[in-house]
């Protein structure tokens, strides 16, 4: 169930016009609640308020009058799919202005945005409500992570996100606060002793100095497990991205989990990689949507030799060539994120979507930001502008999961492994 | 956001995949019985008018078209598969290809309706083969500088005037030909070209076939000296060609033939490697399928908008770019991954004859059908710079 379809439900079976009822509902109906509240199609506002939240629910009070209930209940929204994607994006063009966040320099902007996002119920997304989480669905998680990429969003939402989708693969309930996963890297592997504690080191774990909690995939005798960790269980040694972000070494030794629990039969450290890597895919995606955006603008502004730089053919030709890098990245990631949002298994077709979408998006990355640089000219280079917010982190975002030399290693693998004439009929297959 | 970058996760319905299983049981059947060699990419070269008969018999040209002109009322994306299947077969698809991509739909939309009942029949049973009548001496890129005239006459017109690179003009019963009519107006130089249907029979045609660097003899030039096209063979709009133009290129440069025409090169060169490559070999080769992937799946959704009635000229485009640019590499990047290929090999020799074609036809790939800097224009177009 959606966001909205709960909300939906929600609403069709209690909200009457009645003024000033306390309701009682569901983490999901709240959070599609607020989706609701801000979409922009609702018009008057919807007027809920929203009461501090208990452990297991959300309390609203509805004034909700006629014409409200009617905007809601009406086509324009019941149609509308995209309804979590665009309350996201509107938490972001709020909160998480590129351009206000380069001037207030001291992070003040974080709290404010962390607390919508969670208060919307987007950090848990993907975990279950009998988990404590919204229960989106894949697909519209996979939305609001693109959305995130194209505002450069700078804080653990997809990390938390993909924590609370881990922990709930495990049957493990989400803490509240952020979190983020390990190994985030192929070559790292944590393992699971004997004794039920974890020892091994994980590096580049993004966000792991902001996070709370840390889910994890160990190996052990009797296989793959899923374990929830505190912060304070491990050590964190400091480590920054590309972009200047929280990219840290953990070290576990012997250290105790809050939760473990066996993983679903097939579930390996790749699976949480591969997911993983359609996560960062979507949002390279997303940066390079707003870097086409805004070099077309500024190449329509900037005047050289008297007339606009977008007239001048090598720019327009370079633009084109950042229109179609920008295209081919959001067709491999969408297309990843579409074929795990209907897949039970990671089976060689899931895997050869997901790999191809983490290449060609790296790929994407490097052309696209070199060409949007090169069409910004020097003010491009400069801290106060937005453009390295978005270039430094699609390029950042390479790295994570496995970066794409290492997962053509092992497509090519897996092409070779199936033989010559069975390539065809796998790409043919999607 | 610009929509032209929107290519949904289409996939293909059921219905495809029974029919990719039909034309696969089809061609293999076809490979056994020695109508072609799927390892012989310059089979396709082969002018083969049983099989031609035979792909029409099974009913998978005209496809879309409607059932009273011997299509078939299937959906734009069942079309899709049997194309790459052949494509990806190597079959030899010439007589055939350019009339059910292209000729076939400009004649549904503006030729009279004793025209559509005389020639889609037959392009759907395989019989007539059709040409492109675009480019001139003097006018490739830039198609609205033709001067091939069309002299009104008593019944219809005189043609007088050269085209050039006709691929399959040779061979070819048909040419849908743009003639200049009327001189270009002052505030709009495209006008002032026609659209016509051109018998290849007509006397005063004169085909003259020209060599090309690979060893193919695929284009001509075509020489018309008093030609005369009927009045009922104008198609569309006097004057008006331009207008036609677009809807055509969409189907023209989105297709799985902008991108697999090298695909040859890839399989062999993963035969050669066998299943145990070393990094070097399987990073190369996992990032070519990389991309080929993620270009088909933008080939497909631009067919998922074309079976939606859309015209994605810009999406067509962009997939073009890719696309031919592509291709283009692929035997360059074949030939550095096969460098470390034992000598021993067994199908290496067949790799090696292969890599020579695909880097010979190489250079035309991003020429033919509007060139990488014509397409990066429609682009730009697309995106509001011109
Ligand atoms: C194998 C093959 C088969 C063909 N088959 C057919 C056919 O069946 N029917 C048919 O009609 N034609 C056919 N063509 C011709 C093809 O359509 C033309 O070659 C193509 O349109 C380019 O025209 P041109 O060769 O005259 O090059 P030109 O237009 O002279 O271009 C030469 C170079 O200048 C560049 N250029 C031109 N104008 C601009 C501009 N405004 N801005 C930037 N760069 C520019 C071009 O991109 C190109 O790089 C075929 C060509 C080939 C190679």
């Amino acid at each position: 169930m959606t966001f909205a379809s709960s909300a939906r439900s929600y609403i069709f079976a209690n909200v009457k016009s009645t003024p000033l009822t306390k309701h009682t509902i569901s983490h999901a109906a709240y959070a599609g609640l607020r989706a609701l509240i801000m979409h922009p199609r609702l018009s008057p506002p919807c007027l809920f308020t929203i009461m501090p939240p208990t452990k297991k629910q959300h309390s609203i009070r509805s004034f909700a009058d006629e014409t409200c209930l009617n905007n809601i209940k009406g086509a324009s929204v019941a149609e509308s799919e995209n309804i979590v994607v665009e309350a996201a994006e509107r938490i972001f063009a709020d909160l998480a202005d590129s351009q206000e966040i380069i001037r207030t320099a001291n992070g003040s902007w974080k709290a404010p945005l962390w607390n919508a996002l969670s208060e919307a119920g987007l950090t848990l997304a993907w975990v279950p409500e009998e988990h404590g989480g919204s229960g989106a669905g894949l697909a519209d998680g996979f939305g609001v992570l693109n959305a995130a990429g194209r505002y450069a969003l700078a804080v653990p939402l997809a990390e938390t996100m993909l924590a609370g989708w881990l922990l709930a693969q495990g049957g493990i309930s989400s803490p509240e606060g952020a979190m983020t996963v390990a190994p985030a890297s192929p070559r790292d592997a944590i393992t699971l002793n004997a004794d039920g504690t974890l020892s091994g080191r994980a590096r580049g774990v993004p966000f792991a100095k902001e996070a709370k909690h840390i889910a994890v995939v160990a190996t052990g005798a009797k296989g793959v497990s899923i374990a929830l960790i505190d912060v304070s269980a491990c050590r964190i040694d400091a480590g920054l991205s590309l972009a200047g972000e929280e990219s840290n070494t953990l070290t576990l030794t012997d250290a105790r989990p809050l939760e473990l629990k066996p993983a679903p039969v097939d579930f390996t450290q790749n699976s949480l990689l591969l997911m993983g890597c359609v996560v960062r895919s979507l949002q390279i995606a997303g940066a390079l949507e707003t870097m086409l955006d805004i070099t077309v603008r500024y190449s329509n502004e900037r005047v050289a030799f008297e007339k606009p730089i977008s007239k001048f053919q090598a720019v327009q030709h370079n633009l084109a060539r950042l229109a179609s890098e920008t295209a081919a990245a959001l067709a491999a990631a969408t297309s990843a994120a579409d074929a795990i949002s209907n897949a039970r298994i990671f089976d060689d077709a899931v895997m050869l979507e997901a790999i191809s979408a983490k290449i060609r998006c790296s790929e994407a990355a490097e052309r696209a930001t070199g060409i949007a640089h090169q069409v910004h000219g020097a003010i491009g280079f400069t801290s106060e502008h937005i453009l390295h917010r978005l270039t430094l982190r699609a390029l950042a975002w390479r790295d994570d999961f496995g970066n794409e030399s290492h997962w053509a290693v092992e497509l090519g693998k897996m092409v070779c492994a199936r033989g010559a004439d069975e390539l065809w009929p796998l790409v043919a297959s999607r | 956001m610009t929509a032209a970058l929107r290519f949904d996760p289409i996939r293909l319905p059921p219905e495809c995949e029974e029919l990719r299983k039909e034309v696969r049981a089809f061609l293999a059947d076809e490979i056994a019985r020695g109508t072609f060699d799927p390892h012989q990419p310059h089979s396709e070269d082969n002018d083969n008018r049983e099989f031609a008969k035979r792909v029409g018999a099974k009913g998978w040209l005209g496809i879309t078209w409607p059932k009273k002109y011997g299509g078939h009322e299937r959906s734009y994306l069942e079309r899709y598969v049997v194309t790459e299947e052949m494509r990806v077969a190597n079959a030899p698809t010439r007589r055939f290809f350019v009339a059910d991509r292209q000729s076939g739909p400009v004649l549904l939309k503006y030729a009279p309706e004793r025209i559509k009942m005389d020639i889609l029949p037959r392009i759907c049973a395989g019989e007539v083969c059709f040409s492109i009548g675009m480019s001139e001496p003097g006018s490739g890129s830039d198609l609205f500088a033709a001067k091939t005239k069309a002299t009104k006459t008593d019944g219809g017109y005189l043609i007088n005037g050269t085209k050039i690179w006709t691929t399959s003009a040779h061979i070819a019963d048909y040419m849908i030909a743009v003639f200049r009519t009327s001189p270009p107006t002052k505030d709009n130089r495209r006008h002032g070209l026609t659209q016509f249907l051109v018998d290849m029979k007509t006397p005063g045609i004169k085909v003259n076939p020209i060599n090309q660097m690979s060893g193919q003899k695929e284009f001509n030039e075509v020489v018309f000296e008093d030609a005369f096209m009927p009045d009922d063979h104008v198609l569309g709009e006097i004057d008006g060609a331009w207008k036609q133009a677009t809807s055509e290129l969409a189907y023209e440069r989105s297709g799985p033939e902008r991108f697999l025409e090298t695909y040859y090169v890839l399989t062999e060169l993963v035969r050669s490697i066998g299943p145990n490559p070393d990094a070097r070999a399987a990073e190369g080769i996992g990032r070519l399928v990389a991309q080929l992937h993620t270009m088909r799946r933008m080939s497909v959704s631009v067919a998922g908008m074309l079976s939606a009635g859309k015209e994605p000229v810009v999406e067509a485009a962009i997939v073009k770019d890719i696309g031919t640019l592509w291709e283009q590499a692929l035997p360059h990047r074949v030939r550095d991954l096969a460098a470390f290929v034992d000598a021993d090999v067994t199908n290496l020799p067949t790799l090696n004859e292969q890599l020579a074609f695909a880097t010979k036809i190489a250079p035309k790939l991003t020429i033919q059908g509007g060139t990488t800097e014509v397409l990066r224009g429609i682009i730009a177009r697309g995106l509001g710079l011109r």
